[in-house]
């Protein structure tokens, strides 16, 4: 059982301006679940605070039945800007979570192996980060938090420094991971369409105090219109249910993002 | 000023300048205005250093005497670069032992290395250990306060997928501050090592009883100028020679990490 449950959470920085008021909200165990929000609205913050970099000002953050009180490994990140470690090889960043868990040497080459295999990038093992471009890096990160195999996955904005068609790749490739080995999953995005094709539920923020304004159910309309017949990502998104769904969401952020305007 | 730097132009300026000083030089001393003790010209120090590469002066050839200026300084150097640059990390890391340490180190380094003269020949004599704790004192600012800076900014980012990964604090030590930090320790390695020779040789003019600055001392005595110039012209030839290999050293570890 790994959910991660936000309980009345609130948060303000220093000087006291609110930047969370009242979260609530659940992921269930192996539950994908997207928050989108207008710039600024916290919701990193919200990640943040599950993996233990930052904490809350009232309230609580629970994964499994624990509040988080650290960092730790069963809580992987998956960062925006990747944040690779520059002096280490594919290898030796992938390897580096492992090695803190004691992991055997033989067992260490096997699952490192594997996670390369997984993301694709065979033939890379040995390269430096700075010689990947910015999709193939993000790969690496991503391996770097599955080969922990960690009960729950933050993902901040994965794929919000990668090009359009990267971005897309990415996309598809996430699903057939989350498809084929199901994780607690809390996504960050500002990209309705991406939280629509990757998750669950998407929970919509407001802006700043962030507060969750709707909680919108994907999977069951998925289920019912057969999303995952379509393998391409540009067939789903053709589909009037995925289109609905999209709109609904657009509009809800739109209102958000027309009063920060005031 | 051009951005792209032509490296024989670069060339061709440094060797004007160098010509125009050894000139300007042989003019002024061949000139009959000075008396030959008073500034010697670059021909009969020339002449001096050849002779003293073979024949001894105040104990020893001026190899012999380098060799025990090098002996000190490298004994100096590298205790400076073990004790600054583990305890610069610890203090980037740890707030508590920064807290400790900094305002006791920040008076300390204000003290000129010289001025540690009487208390070094006192503690630890004037043949070794006192000039090793002359350019220690010189030694050790720049390599504790370089690998410190570059401990405190190292990227967040990278501390955070760390402790993400379950890194030990030691670990993210060895793993991250370390490596992240490396080109301002290689900074801080090179002016400590420009301070600490300069410190050394000084420290020779008073301690020592070897070593290139012991026999300027002894050259000024016997109103040797020649002599007192070929050690100038040592300790300077030596200090560049110090700042190329590590400038070399600086230069690959930039190229492993690809300018990141």
């Amino acid at each position: 059982m790994s959910s991660i449950r936000f309980d009345a959470v609130g948060k303000s920085f220093g000087g006291g301006v609110l930047t969370l008021q009242d979260i609530n909200l659940d992921v269930a165990d192996k539950e994908f679940v997207a928050i989108v929000g207008p710039s600024g609205c916290g919701k990193t913050t919200c990640l943040r605070m599950a993996a233990g970099f930052d904490f809350p000002t009232s309230g609580r953050v629970l994964v499994g039945n624990s509040e988080v009180t650290k960092p730790g490994p069963d809580r992987a990140v998956v960062f925006q800007q990747f944040a690779l470690f520059p002096w280490k090889t594919v290898t030796e960043n992938i390897e580096l979570g492992l090695r803190n868990k004691s992991v055997a040497r033989d067992e260490r080459k096997a699952r490192v192996a594997d996670a390369v295999a997984m993301i694709g990038l065979g033939g890379y093992e040995n390269s430096y980060p700075h010689q990947l471009s910015g999709g193939m890096q993000q790969r690496v990160a991503i391996a770097r938090a599955y080969v922990l195999d960690p009960q729950v996955l933050l993902m901040d904005e994965p794929f919000g420094a990668l090009d359009a068609q990267t971005r897309v790749v990415m996309q598809e490739e996430l699903v057939r991971l989350a498809r084929l080995n199901p994780r607690t999953v809390l996504f960050i995005t500002h990209g309705v369409e991406e939280a629509v094709y990757l998750a669950d539920r998407v929970a919509i923020m407001t802006r700043r105090p962030g507060r969750i304004k709707e909680i919108v159910d994907v999977k069951s309309v998925r289920i019912a219109e057969r999303w995952d017949s379509h393998s391409r990502i540009e067939d789903v998104m053709d589909l009037e249910s995925f289109v609905h769904l999209r709109t609904h969401i657009w509009k809800s952020l739109r209102e958000e993002k027309a009063g920060a305007d005031h | 000023m051009t951005d792209v730097m032509d490296p024989a132009r670069r060339l061709l300026l440094g060797a004007c300048g160098l010509i125009g000083f050894f000139g300007l030089w042989a003019a002024i001393s061949g000139s009959g205005l000075v008396a030959p003790t008073f500034l010697p010209g670059p021909l009969d120090v020339a002449r001096r250093l050849v002779f003293l590469l073979t024949e001894s002066f105040a104990g020893g050839t001026l190899l012999v005497h380098l060799w025990s200026s090098l002996q000190r300084f490298a004994a100096g150097y590298l205790l400076a670069a073990a004790v600054g640059v583990p305890l610069g990390l610890l203090m980037g890391r740890f707030r508590t032992l920064d807290d400790i340490v900094s305002p006791l180190f920040d008076g300390l380094r204000f003290i000129a290395p010289i001025a540690w003269v009487p208390f070094a020949a006192l503690w630890f004599g004037t043949g070794f250990g006192g000039p090793v704790l002359i350019i220690f004192s010189g030694a050790f600012p720049p390599c504790l306060l370089n690998a410190y800076r570059g401990a405190k900014h190292v990227d967040p980012r990278y501390l955070e997928a760390a402790e993400m990964l379950g890194t030990p604090s030691g670990r993210i030590i060895t793993e991250v501050l370390l490596p992240a930090s490396v080109p301002s320790i290689i900074a801080g390695l090179r002016i400590g090592a420009g301070l600490g020779w300069q410190s050394l040789v000084g420290a020779e003019l008073i301690v020592a009883s070897t070593g290139v600055g012991y026999l300027m001392v002894q050259a000024q005595s016997a109103v040797s100028t020649t002599t007192v110039m070929v050690g100038m012209a040592a300790i300077g030839f030596i200090g560049v020679l110090i700042d190329v290999a590590l400038r070399t050293i600086e230069a690959r570890i930039h190229r492993r990490l690809g300018g990141a």
